[in-house]
């Protein structure tokens, strides 16, 4: 009995030493210290490092407006980290620290705000479904409603992360039912399916094609039956850099901001 | 210690009952077990014989076909789902001829659950049952042979039962481990239910919409992990350090 809890023990420190290490070591950045970075209009000095969860689909975009924000407050450091949304949302709630959360639907917002995570968001974005099949578009897919035929094999996020939630708005507009061979955890791996040629047919965002380049086809969904979904941000309340977390969401809602989301593909909300 | 007493302190043990009633649980939990049988029986089949080579055959390269079969062990599972797919998927280097020839593809199906499983859960029951075949009596093997017994006879009248305290911890590790694969499962066989959710990809969807059903469900598989562990200290494991 002795060696076995010996034993169980042993296995226990091992997973908390494991555990330890893949905890990830951000830097809580000081709030309001002096900074040398320019202040973007009335915004307090920015400092340290804002940590941005954003949601998958938001990857090509926030990566580039973390890099301009970046250049313009020097010395910031702006963390990214690209999930679904539900996930971004659940780990926020369990207190992981972030500064910033954008989602790609009000619903993950929501829950964010409802646990006391923020106290508002602001719509930045919109965004709208679109049909990635491969380049050689083994199936001959030609519209959404090919998804719906037997054969076709169709990826499609969970239904409780937006990019599948708003899949299944655009299936009941169109009076189809769809069974998937898989449910992906977020749009990405949905797309990364299609790429890999294993399915016939994803479910992604618009913005999600036009990122894929070549390595993907879109069949645009007709606008009659196609939804969408408002991506909300928000600087949560809990924020280590209040300030820094302040400033990338106003960046975010700025001029420049809009134009980079603009420019791939998203819609204004 | 702490994260295992966290989850039986926090986990909502009254929820357990309703959700293991659940058809989405039931076939998720029965689909991880048929899963993981699979695999373990797989294992055995091809396991066993690569065990034998490991452990008795004098070849070239011997090292590195060791260093390749153990390789899974210490390879993050989601590496070796990527690998599985480059090399099963429905254009993979070999799974774009299964598709062509046989109209069969992998990915997405129970079929590469149990692949995705057998491929990360083998090598625990080739080492092990390699480490018991190294030191077993090799005289009463010879002993056999002098009196006449093929080969085959002495693996399978000798030699087999002599290992049957390894075969069986192995085949427990192998079956433990396949129940608890999740990297290269949904990587490789995706996540549906029914066909390809098994508990671990379970718990790992239900914590994104509900995460007090996915402590619930840990909760199942801390215990079969805590059984298989007792089973392991208390029968056969004991079993060489007696004889």
């Amino acid at each position: 009995m002795r060696r076995r809890i010996a034993m169980i023990t042993a296995l226990a420190a091992a997973a908390v030493s494991v555990a330890a290490c893949s905890s990830s070591k951000s830097s809580s950045g000081s709030s309001a210290s002096t900074g040398a970075g320019a202040g973007s209009g009335s915004a307090p000095q920015v400092s340290g490092t804002v940590t941005v969860f954003a949601a998958a689909s938001l990857t090509e975009a926030f990566t580039t407006l973390a890099k301009q924000f970046e250049a313009a407050h020097p010395g910031v450091k702006v963390k990214l980290s690209f999930d679904a949304s539900s996930a971004l949302a659940t780990q926020i709630t369990q207190g992981a620290p972030v500064d910033v959360f954008a989602s790609a639907s009000a619903k993950n917002m929501a829950q964010v705000v409802g646990a006391g995570g923020a106290s508002t968001s602001t719509n930045f974005a919109k965004n709208v479904m679109e049909v990635a099949v491969p380049p050689s578009n083994p199936a001959g897919v030609t519209g959404v409603n090919d998804l719906a035929k037997s054969g076709v094999k169709v990826a499609l996020c969970q239904p409780q992360v937006p990019c599948g939630a708003t899949a299944q708005k655009v299936f009941l507009n169109a009076k189809i039912t769809v069974k998937p061979v898989t449910l992906e955890p977020d749009v990405k791996s949905t797309l990364a399916k299609v790429e890999l040629d294993e399915v016939d047919a994803g479910m992604v965002y618009v913005t999600d094609v036009r990122a894929a380049g070549s390595k993907v086809k879109g069949i645009t969904i007709d606008p009659s039956v196609n939804a969408s979904t408002e991506y909300p941000i928000a600087a949560l309340t809990k924020a280590a850099n209040a300030a820094g977390a302040q400033a990338f969401t106003a960046y975010v809602l700025s001029d420049a901001g809009q134009a980079v989301l603009t420019a791939d593909g998203f819609e204004k909300p | 210690m702490l994260p295992l007493v966290a989850l039986l302190l926090r986990a909502p043990w009254g929820s357990l009952g309703k959700l293991l009633s659940e058809d989405e649980v039931r076939t998720a939990l029965r689909l991880s077990l048929e899963c993981a049988t699979a695999a373990t029986v797989i294992s055995l089949a091809l396991g066993v014989p690569l065990a034998w080579v490991l452990a008795r055959a004098k070849l070239p390269g011997l090292a590195f076909i060791r260093a390749v079969v153990t390789l899974p062990l210490v390879l993050p599972p989601v590496v070796g789902g990527i690998a599985l797919l480059l090399a099963l998927g429905r254009s993979g280097v070999v799974g774009r001829y299964l598709d062509q020839w046989f109209g069969v593809t992998l990915p997405f199906t129970t079929a590469g659950v149990i692949v995705a499983e057998t491929f990360v859960a083998m090598p625990f029951l080739v080492v092990t049952v390699e480490g018991a075949l190294r030191s077993a009596d090799r005289d009463l093997e010879e002993a056999a042979v002098t009196l006449g017994a093929s080969r085959l006879t002495v693996f399978a009248r000798v030699t087999l039962p002599s290992i049957v305290p390894s075969l069986l911890a192995g085949s427990i590790l192998c079956w433990a481990r396949a129940l608890g694969e999740f990297g290269a499962t949904i990587t490789f066989a995706g996540n549906f239910p029914g066909t390809t959710r098994t508990m671990p990809l379970e718990i790992y969807t239900q914590f994104q919409q509900d995460p007090p059903a996915a402590e619930a469900l840990s909760l199942v598989l801390l215990f079969v992990a805590v059984l298989v562990l007792a089973l392991l200290r208390d029968r056969w494991l004991r079993g060489p350090a007696a004889s």
